[in-house]
């Protein structure tokens, strides 16, 4: 149950975070970031969250001394698919809601797929 | 615990795994129905069930039985619900509950979500074209819904194709399938024996817009060839490795059964499923079992707190 809370708290802070990124407009570090948030949270919580963003593509970061600093990879419309789908993405119900045209394949799925297509 | 009173706790765990094979036998527009309205039928009957179970043990709690002014020893005599039962029973009533409830909460903020994204998206028609090179297409819930398209998935498709690819989308919005599955998720959160509705129902809803493409296209051949494109081109996108948005379900489905996709694209080739109306007909024969068991159950406690209270004013008189 707690899981369940912190998960969708998680996925409020996403964007919450890339609110203040691209406010900003300038790479900010952890910390700038952190005290940008107007609200109590650890070091680590933010660092977390900047680091899942950075692996979803959505931030670029660059060295800057001893820690990251962190930008929104770009605002233009090109990314907003991909936003968006990261967004939903950081949701636990994202599965219900997108009614997605095609869903992943396993390696086997492949396989059987060409199977069929080659016979189609 | 007479075993008609047991019926609807039994019929969910038989319903859950026929969810699969139901999901493939029967035309997905049916399937649906049948799967989402008994789902959440037996999510009912199953809790009612369990709160009645405790409710007969709380009536033998001396302090209720003398509150409700209810003989004791009748209720020990007519009332077979044992103590340890009714607290196990208590306890399952109340996790269901707040699992439903919880769950039910979850889903509304998420569609509410899935809403205002759907109006921020630029533009103003039914379908968002987004520029990426990613191969992406889904339909967002909402007043009024829309379509995301990436210019990836469209570079992808012939014409016929993109066609196939919008009616399959259109057809999730126009039939109202995010609240089917919404449903479905609320019900196995308070059973959790019809979790397997939910992979179910996310199948068929798939298959309805399939079957909707198809007709709309007139080729199920070329609607099944679109799928299987756009799947194929999507497992080769980088881009959603690092969004890590297909790992999960790999990791959670079984290596030796076909995932949905292929199920898709080979329900396609084949002839469209027939109606099968002994099977729909079993399926709504093992609702009605669950419900009638309530009402049994329902029936017997009113008898013995009947009986109860005429116990109490005979040891009076």
């Amino acid at each position: 149950m707690a899981n369940g809370g912190a998960r969708r708290a998680a996925g409020t802070l996403e964007s919450k975070i890339m609110a203040v990124l691209h406010r900003a407009g300038v790479p900010l570090t952890t910390s700038a970031v952190q005290a940008r948030l107007g609200e109590e949270l650890a070091y680590t919580t933010v660092v977390t969250i900047l680091t899942r963003l950075h692996a979803k593509g959505l931030l670029v970061r660059a060295k800057e001394g001893r820690a990251y600093s962190y930008a929104p990879i770009s605002d233009e419309p090109g990314l907003a698919a991909r936003r968006m789908r990261a967004v939903m993405d950081g949701r636990p119900d994202r599965a219900a809601v997108l009614a997605r045209f095609v869903d992943s394949l396993t390696d086997q799925d492949e396989r059987l797929l060409r199977d069929l297509l080659e016979g189609a | 615990m007479d075993l008609d009173g047991c019926l609807p706790l039994a019929v969910p765990v038989v319903v859950g795994l026929a969810a699969r094979p139901l999901s493939s036998l029967l035309p997905p527009r049916t399937a649906t129905w049948l799967l989402t309205a008994t789902g959440a039928l037996l999510a009912l009957t199953g809790t009612a069930t369990l709160a009645l179970f405790a409710l007969a043990g709380a009536l033998r709690l001396p302090l209720i039985a003398a509150l409700a002014d209810l003989s004791q020893r009748v209720l020990h005599r007519d009332d077979p619900t044992s103590p340890p039962v009714a607290a196990v029973a208590g306890a399952l009533t109340v996790a269901a509950l707040v699992a439903a409830t919880r769950t039910a909460v979850r889903e509304v903020r998420a569609l509410r979500a899935a809403a205002r994204t759907a109006r921020d998206l630029p533009g103003d028609g039914l379908v968002s074209v987004v520029e990426d090179a990613g191969v992406e297409a889904f339909a967002l819930p909402g007043r009024p819904g829309r379509i995301v398209v990436s210019t990836g998935m469209l570079a992808l498709l012939t014409e016929p194709e993109r066609r196939v690819l919008l009616a399959h989308e259109r057809a999730h919005l126009a039939g109202g399938h995010h609240l089917f599955r919404a449903v479905v998720r609320v019900a196995s959160a308070a059973n959790p024996a019809l979790w397997p509705l939910r992979a179910a129902v996310t199948y068929t809803t798939e298959r309805w817009a399939d079957e909707r493409a198809a007709a709309t296209a007139g080729d199920r051949r070329r609607a099944a060839r679109a799928i299987g494109k756009a799947a194929l081109a999507a497992a080769r996108d980088p881009g959603r490795v690092v969004l890590g948005i297909g790992a999960p379900p790999l990791c959670r489905r079984s290596r030796t059964r076909p995932g949905p996709v292929p199920r898709r694209v080979a329900a396609l080739l084949a002839p469209p499923p027939p109606h099968r109306h002994g099977l729909v007909a079993a399926v709504a024969l093992l609702a009605v079992l669950a419900v009638t068991g309530v009402q049994d159950r329902a029936s017997d406690l009113h008898q013995v707190i009947h009986r109860a209270r005429q116990g109490t004013a005979q040891s009076r008189g």
